[in-house]
């Protein structure tokens, strides 16, 4: 049989770890800040048209940003001047449209998407881009000198490689060479084309199935940036993503995709000129903004059972109640390791919500307002001896009489504080007067100044715990600390030892 | 104000309030034994069952209709308590010293007349005094005839005497002696004077007022060391057997003397204090401890023969 000392510390000891465990993992693999003022960046990323009239009516077509994993895209803008703007939703992704009748002169379009990293957004549905009709056809695309050439790279590269991935790999290496081969060379050579181009048409050659990504990184300060393009070469059912620069590369952090696949961002009609440009600003806002928790939410399934699931009145009020153990923390800890005497257990909990609500110094003022002509009252009722439910429902009235006159005179006077006096709780505000006016009658003032004295002590302790915005941010973020508040209460509940107050109570005795 | 150290404490033997709270009244006295003590009727019953004397009960009153009676039910006694069950720091006691026909008058010399004590006794049955405002029972009960033997050491009240019994043995005890601040009532923590006893002698050790060592009563100004309980013996295997009676490991009993009658149990307490070490200038822990390796059954004599001769 294990000892009842061994029990309550090992019960406290899981509760503990439990509770720890939950907001490591939490903090660690959800990224659930851990303090309130933790800063997050959003971005806004404009894309700017710029447009020459060729006479006429003219349109531009613009390919919108798809939702993508990890960045999650708060809103969306467009700025048509004197064009009409629509948008539409196609197979192949959703596009905006800016269109003019008479359209002279130039003029400049804009359209603005805000977003913010997060590491654990999933989009709910990915576009595909795997098409591939808007490649060129090769028979077309090669003339005959090129094709041996073309031949001559592709069987190299074919030779030093496995798959479609390895071979794309070795495609961009040969290109990339400082000391290209001849076959690359001359493919080089050829008029207007790129090195990027190139490759593509190699791998359409042999139709391996790829796709375009193109984007911007977000990069506070950019201006006038054409898009990033890298590859996404698939192979089966796996995707490889390439950098025509440096070959094969992971997803890079902090890259916003624009579009995935290989036709063109940007179409126009009746337009002689465009350019499309990009550019990117950063701002840091708080995390706690909801939107982002509900980033948070829909990444995963643990966070579903979040109080911010919750709707908003709900949360409110989980959020008051979450701050109550840590005031009976406070509480148990005074009580039982400090040993100040209270008027009621709780009851300097029940004031340090109120506080929380009036702000501490108004709040104590009122308190104190109150308290004292509520005890002057409560000394009269108490010469026509009634029976206690009588005396302390006529506190309750006189309390509550005093509220609203407290109210109105200030209210009149222009001091609005005082209309937060509501918050107080006034059946325990009468009970407060109940009980301290029976122990001065029975213990003396000295005692009740003791005690109310204590109870004012532990409230305003109670008050700068729990209106700490840590403290508030963690109780609520952080439910399963509530564990630790427990093990915290076991423990201390168990505590045989001294009391602080102990040590000036017997003080005459250890001089003797 | 001057602190010690936890150490010192701990050397000294002390026992704190968390102490008391888990070790000695959660660990020996078990809730369903409180209404025995809580309850002074209760406690007055089972004293009387076990032959422990106590304040001889003239009358209970529990209901409205019993108060038209007053008159008959005072009529055979010249001086009384009236005092509610489940009162608590001495609210709504009247002790009426003697009467003149149907006035009667108060130890303090204030007349009431028969109609202000039925006032009283209907405040008690409705549950004036008892703090939880429900409704309770007056006793009215004799009064005790104050011993002129503690007459040097107390102000217009009756002492009494506390003895903390652990287990059926009693291990401190302390005489608390009303003084002009604590308005004649034996409460510490309202100005009167504890003074230590010495478990072997019945004899004075040390006092204390307010948890502060004096040497004499701030009223009467003699010297408590001149304090001797008499028949020491039988008022601490009084208490001792206090054990038996209520089943309470840790128990204060209050015994007050009468002129006439000797010792007599006043009342039970589940729950004593621990002023009771300051007024003995030691701790209770090392006496705890000697009961605690005590495994024998014994009977409240040979318990206190025990405390007498190896607590003291």
């Amino acid at each position: 049989m294990m000892s009842s000392r061994f029990q309550i510390i090992l019960i406290a000891m899981l509760l503990a770890m439990t509770g720890l465990f939950f907001t490591w993992y939490k903090v660690v693999y959800l990224g659930v800040p851990l303090t309130p003022h933790e800063k997050r960046s959003f971005f806004t990323v404009t894309a700017e048209v710029d447009l020459k009239s060729a006479g006429g009516a003219g349109s531009v077509i613009l390919r919108m940003p798809s939702e993508q994993k990890g960045i999650k895209i708060l809103e969306r803008e467009g700025e048509s001047g004197q064009f009409g703007m629509t948008t539409a939703t196609l197979a192949d992704g959703r596009y905006l449209q800016w269109a003019k009748r008479d359209f002279e002169g130039s003029t400049k379009l804009f359209y603005k998407v805000s977003l913010s990293p997060d590491a654990l957004y999933e989009p709910e549905r990915v576009e595909a881009g795997w098409n591939m009709a808007s490649i060129v056809d090769d028979t077309q695309y090669w003339e005959v000198s090129e094709q041996a050439a073309a031949a001559t790279i592709l069987d190299e590269a074919r030779a030093r490689s496995a798959d479609a991935v390895s071979l794309t790999a070795q495609l961009i290496d040969m290109f990339n060479n400082p000391v290209p081969t001849d076959a690359v060379r001359e493919l080089l050579a050829k008029k207007h084309e790129t090195k990027t181009s190139l490759i593509l048409a190699l791998l359409a050659h042999e139709k391996i199935a790829f796709r375009k990504v193109r984007g911007i990184p977000l990069e506070d300060g950019l201006k006038q940036r054409r898009t990033t393009t890298l590859l996404e070469v698939r192979d089966e059912d796996k995707a490889a993503l390439f950098s025509f620069k440096t070959g094969r590369i992971s997803m890079p952090e902090r890259f916003f995709v624009w579009y995935r696949g290989n036709g063109a961002i940007m179409t126009t009609k009746g337009i002689e000129k465009a350019k499309l440009r990009f550019s990117v600003t950063e701002s840091k806002v708080a995390a706690t903004a909801l939107s982002e928790r509900e980033a948070l939410r829909q990444g995963s399934d643990f966070l579903n059972f979040s109080l911010y699931t919750l709707p908003a009145t709900q949360q409110n009020a989980f959020k008051q109640l979450l701050l109550i153990p840590i005031g009976a923390l406070v509480v148990v800890f005074f009580r039982i390791l400090v040993g100040i005497r209270t008027m009621g257990t709780f009851m300097p909990v029940l004031f340090a919500l109120a506080f929380i609500q009036t702000t501490l110094i108004s709040g104590l003022m009122m308190f104190f307002a109150i308290l004292s002509s509520g005890l002057i009252v409560r000394s009269y009722l108490s010469r026509l001896q009634l029976l206690l439910v009588a005396r302390i429902s006529a506190v309750i009235i006189v309390v509550i009489a005093i509220m609203s006159v407290m109210s109105i005179v200030s209210y009149k006077l222009g001091i609005d504080e005082v209309l937060k006096i509501t918050f107080f709780p006034m059946i325990i505000l009468s009970w407060t007067i109940e009980r301290m006016s029976i122990l001065w009658e029975e213990a003396g003032g000295r005692e009740a100044m003791i005690q109310g004295g204590g109870s004012l002590i532990v409230a305003i302790a109670a008050f700068f715990a729990m209106d700490n915005s840590y403290v508030r941010h963690l109780t609520f973020t952080f439910p399963e600390l509530l564990l630790i508040v427990l093990s915290l209460v076991i423990l201390i509940g168990r505590y045989t030892g001294y009391r602080l107050s102990e040590l000036l109570r017997f003080a005459p005795l250890a001089h003797r | 104000m001057k602190f010690t150290t936890f150490g010192t404490l701990r050397r000294k033997g002390i026992v704190g309030m968390n102490y008391r709270n888990i070790e000695l009244i959660g660990r020996y006295n078990p809730r369903s034994r409180y209404p025995l003590v809580d309850n002074k009727l209760m406690t007055k019953s089972l004293a009387t069952e076990w032959g422990v004397p106590v304040t001889e009960l003239y009358a209970v009153i529990e209901q409205q209709s019993q108060v038209r009676k007053l008159h008959d039910i005072l009529l055979p006694y010249e001086s009384f308590v009236i005092k509610p069950d489940h009162g608590s720091g001495g609210k709504g006691i009247i002790v009426i010293s003697h009467r003149e026909g149907d006035t009667f008058i108060k130890t303090s010399g204030e007349a009431l007349s028969l109609t202000d004590l039925r006032k009283h006794v209907s405040n008690v049955l409705s549950g004036l005094y008892s703090l939880g405002g429900r409704y309770d029972t007056a006793i009215i009960e004799k009064v005790v005839a104050f011993d002129p033997m503690f007459s040097d050491f107390s102000f217009e009240g009756v002492p009494d005497i506390r003895i903390i019994v652990y287990r059926g043995y009693p291990v401190m005890a302390m005489m608390r002696c009303p003084t002009r601040e604590s308005d004649g009532k034996a409460n510490l923590h309202q100005g009167a004077v504890g003074v230590g006893i010495d478990l072997r002698s019945g004899a004075a050790l040390s006092a204390v007022k307010h948890d502060h060592p004096v040497t004499h009563h701030p009223d009467t100004h003699h010297d408590f060391l001149n304090l001797k309980v008499p028949q020491w013996e039988a008022v601490l295997t009084m208490a001792a057997s206090c054990y038996e009676m209520t089943g309470l490991g840790y128990v204060g009993a209050d015994i007050v003397f009468d002129k006439n009658e000797g010792a007599l149990l006043l009342e039970l307490n589940a729950r004593p204090g621990l002023a009771i070490q300051i007024a003995n200038g030691r701790g209770l822990r090392a006496r705890l401890d000697a009961v605690d390796a005590q495994k024998q059954l014994r009977t409240p004599q040979e318990r206190v023969q025990f405390s007498m001769n190896d607590l003291a």
